[in-house]
């Protein structure tokens, strides 16, 4: 089977229906069409910019290529996982502690996948390396932006029980330890939701695309399957790691609940 | 003078130089401060003042509940010296409303049956109501037996009766005595109303724009 080549023409008549949604949604005055029109415009815009990209770096295997790019692909994951926040640490915490977890957890699923699982040589070949560690970011960012949202809303909502429990002498692991559990639960019951769901409910995004692209199914599966597992671990251990993190930071040396480590939203700020 | 100073002797229940069981040195939390305060063990005094004067930030950060400036020591003993959670076993925070974490009342009770739950009007069964279920004042009275459970040798007490009526009050006032005397506990006790300040209080101090000064000692 043989990869058909898409034209500028065969995109121009898939634009025509997001045109065609755009106005419709003028006609029923949803305010949607600005959003819709910019949104189409950023995803080709982007990734167009994403392709030059790969191609370039496909063309030039570079260790050094990969770890800039890795890199930039890590701070902006960080920078979002930030931006989700609701209650969100003050200062370098905000940003260090969603980045230092995913870097952790995700770049050593991916380290561990290339030279162990995979075995490509030299291992960090971008065709496999930005494919993969893109799709553990991604998700790993989502599990640990949920989790820390969670964790740092419910405390700064139930402070009071924590602090009664504090002050019966509880230790801090024992004050928010049911607040971290739920935290990692929501955190980590998407992805579960994904794998029990995968094949029937949906055809998972990078299979489908691998058959498109010519794949033998069964292959397709597999390296799905891959992706699932690695994906399920990545998120997992960033979101635990994440939100030991974010739980030992809501208390101080000694012990105390210390929300004034939290940027508390200005919906709060009078109530 | 606006601070209390603490080198004028106290009277003592038993001995009259024996130091101090609770000692504040140069206490600083947000408006509160810097507060001098010594209590000694089978003492109860009294604290007062207006609202928003700062007494429950007083109260919370003697239990180590907030960060501070200064000092404090249990039996010369520094807080720091231990870590927080055993430092509020010992001296322990009833504060004014204090929520409770498990959904039944016995859940928060090492005992089965704790120190005082007859004397406050309740029997075994209590322990397996749900803490939905409780009305502020047997809220209020719960608390305090919880607070016993630990059995701390210090207790900060944030208007331990203001949900409760007359009985229940006495009721309440007569076990913290008892506790106090057994225990040779110190009770720091915030109070509005001058006629329990008088009945149960050795000394009473008052708090005015975050610094204390003693105002009475009582018989």
């Amino acid at each position: 089977m043989q990869l058909i080549k898409l034209t500028p023409l065969d995109l121009s008549l898939a634009a025509g229906l997001v045109l065609a949604l755009a106005l419709l949604s003028l006609r029923m005055r949803l305010a949607l069409t600005g959003q819709i029109a910019i949104a189409a415009l950023r995803t080709t815009v982007q990734l167009l910019l994403v392709g030059l990209v790969l191609e370039a770096l496909f063309a030039a295997v570079h260790l050094l290529w990969m770890i800039a790019i890795a890199s930039v692909m890590l701070l902006i994951a960080g920078r979002e996982v930030m931006a989700r926040q609701r209650y969100r640490f003050t200062g370098w915490w905000g940003f260090g502690m969603g980045t230092v977890s995913m870097f952790v957890s995700a770049f050593s699923v991916t380290l561990l996948a290339l030279t162990v699982i995979i075995q490509v040589r030299p291992w960090y070949t971008p065709q496999y390396a930005i494919p993969l560690l893109g799709m553990l970011l991604g998700n790993t960012m989502t599990g640990i932006a949920v989790g820390l949202d969670r964790l740092t809303q419910t405390a700064w909502q139930q402070r009071a029980g924590i602090e009664a429990r504090l002050a019966h002498g509880q230790d801090w692991r024992q004050a928010i330890g049911g607040i971290r559990r739920d935290a990692a639960r929501s955190g980590m019951i998407p992805i579960i939701n994904a794998m029990a769901a995968a094949g029937v409910v949906s055809l998972p995004g990078m299979m489908t695309g691998q058959i498109l692209a010519g794949s033998p199914p069964l292959q397709a599966v597999k390296y799905q399957i891959l992706m699932m597992f690695l994906i399920s671990a990545g998120t997992g251990f960033g979101t635990l790691a994440a939100l030991q993190l974010g739980s030992r930071r809501l208390f101080d040396a000694r012990q105390r609940l210390r929300l004034d480590r939290l940027r508390v939203p200005d919906i709060h700020a009078h109530g | 003078m606006d601070a209390y100073h603490t080198e004028s002797p106290e009277p003592q229940p038993d001995g009259a130089d024996s130091a101090p069981l609770l000692h504040a040195r140069a206490l600083r939390t947000r408006s509160v401060g810097p507060i001098d305060l010594q209590l000694h063990a089978g003492e109860c005094v009294c604290l007062r003042g207006e609202s928003g004067s700062g007494k429950s930030l007083l109260l919370r950060a003697l239990a180590d509940l907030d960060p501070h400036d200064g000092e404090v020591l249990l039996a010369g003993v520094l807080a720091a010296s231990m870590s927080g959670p055993e430092w509020r076993r010992q001296v322990a925070l009833l504060a004014a409303d204090s929520p409770w974490w498990e959904p039944t009342v016995g859940r928060h009770f090492r005992t089965g049956e704790p120190l005082g739950l007859q004397s406050l009007g309740f029997s075994a069964a209590t322990m397996a109501w749900s803490v939905e279920r409780l009305s502020s004042g047997e809220r209020q009275r719960l608390a305090l037996l919880r607070v016993l459970d630990n059995r701390p040798r210090v207790l900060l007490l944030d208007e331990p009766t203001a949900n409760l009526d007359p009985i229940a009050t006495r009721r309440v006032e007569q076990l913290l005595q008892e506790y106090r005397r057994d225990s040779d506990a110190a009770l720091l006790w915030v109070s509005h109303d001058p006629v329990q300040i008088e009945r149960v209080s050795e000394r009473v101090f008052q708090l005015v724009d975050g610094r204390i000064t003693e105002v009475a000692r009582c018989n």
